[in-house]
């Protein structure tokens, strides 16, 4: 890769512009489609964008593959986490409206929590399936 | 109609073909042609989905699973009147079914009477979300939602362990 000059760069230059919609796809859902899914397969596009261009070993230092592991279970803790902290308040499991204080609020709070948690599964499983997959050596 | 006739062109196309690599990336044009198709079904999530899994991360994976094997498709070793049988009794059961659904986009369905409305007139007042996908999927079903995280935590994992089990196994032979 080291003469593809135009990809390198062109790359560099997209790369922020795709994490930035990802983010806006994520916390945008709530008005306009998108929503954890989503945002979560964007952004584990990104880190394939930045392993096919730059090389896995590059990625594997920005993104290492301990983290994406902690982060496949870690996504759907927070979604049950935030459904026990209903159970805390006082209501049904994710039963939100109780979280904030208001009902209002507190579904905002909970609808965003659920989403991180979603988001944190979906682009950890992806970018971990992707090192595991790419990681692997012809026999 | 145009993207249907383009759907079944590459669907032959992939069909016809003995080349994985081509394979692969009709199958990318495959998924792009059918967010396009949702799109136009005006469901842009799914279509989201399907043009960022389908076109982009499957292609990718695809490519990467291709340079560990060969890049053409062995022969098939059966004949295929069985599997075409059964796929074109499946297809015309499916058809069939289709006779039995009412209209698309009818607003008397009991898809659109039973609880549908509710979600509509209450997403605002409820949660004060205007998007009510979003406020259906994490709030009203959160409870599917956690399923579906679920599942792909656990289907992540289980490809996690066949891949890893074999890279570890490698270095002892």
């Amino acid at each position: 890769m080291r003469l593809d000059a135009i990809l390198r760069i062109t790359a560099k230059f997209v790369l922020p512009f795709i994490l930035v919609f990802g983010l806006y796809v994520q916390f945008h859902g709530d008005f306009g489609p998108g929503g954890g899914f989503q945002a979560g397969v964007i952004v584990a596009a990104a880190v394939f964008l930045h392993a096919i261009i730059f090389g896995l070993g590059q990625t594997m230092r920005i993104v290492p593959p301990i983290v994406v592991e902690i982060m496949v279970p870690l996504g759907v803790l927070v979604f049950a986490g935030t459904g026990v902290a209903a159970i805390m308040t006082g209501l049904n499991f994710l039963d939100y409206s109780h979280l904030a204080h208001d009902q209002i609020h507190g579904q905002e709070w909970g609808v965003f929590l659920v989403e991180a948690g979603v988001l944190i599964t979906v682009s950890g499983t992806m970018i971990a399936i992707f090192y595991a997959v790419a990681g692997r050596d012809r026999k | 109609m145009v993207l249907l006739s383009l759907l079944a062109a590459v669907t032959i196309g992939i069909v016809r073909l003995r080349n994985l690599f081509a394979i692969v990336i009709l199958s990318g044009i495959y998924s792009f042609l059918m967010a396009s198709v949702m799109i136009v079904l005006d469901a842009v999530d799914v279509a989201m989905t399907e043009a960022s899994v389908g076109a982009g991360i499957s292609t990718v994976l695809m490519l990467g699973v291709l340079y560990l094997t060969k890049t053409e498709e062995s022969a098939p070793v059966h004949s295929p009147a069985l599997p075409l049988f059964v796929s074109a009794v499946t297809g015309a059961v499916l058809i069939y079914g289709t006779f039995g659904l009412p209209p698309f986009g009818m607003a008397d369905t009991p898809v659109n009477t039973h609880i549908g409305p509710d979600y509509l007139a209450g997403s605002i007042p409820q949660t004060g979300i205007p998007n009510v996908v979003t406020s259906v999927l994490a709030s009203y079903r959160g409870f599917d939602t956690l399923g579906e995280t679920t599942v792909i935590f656990t289907a992540g994992i289980g490809v996690l362990l066949l891949l890893k089990r074999l890279r570890r196994a490698e270095p002892d032979k």
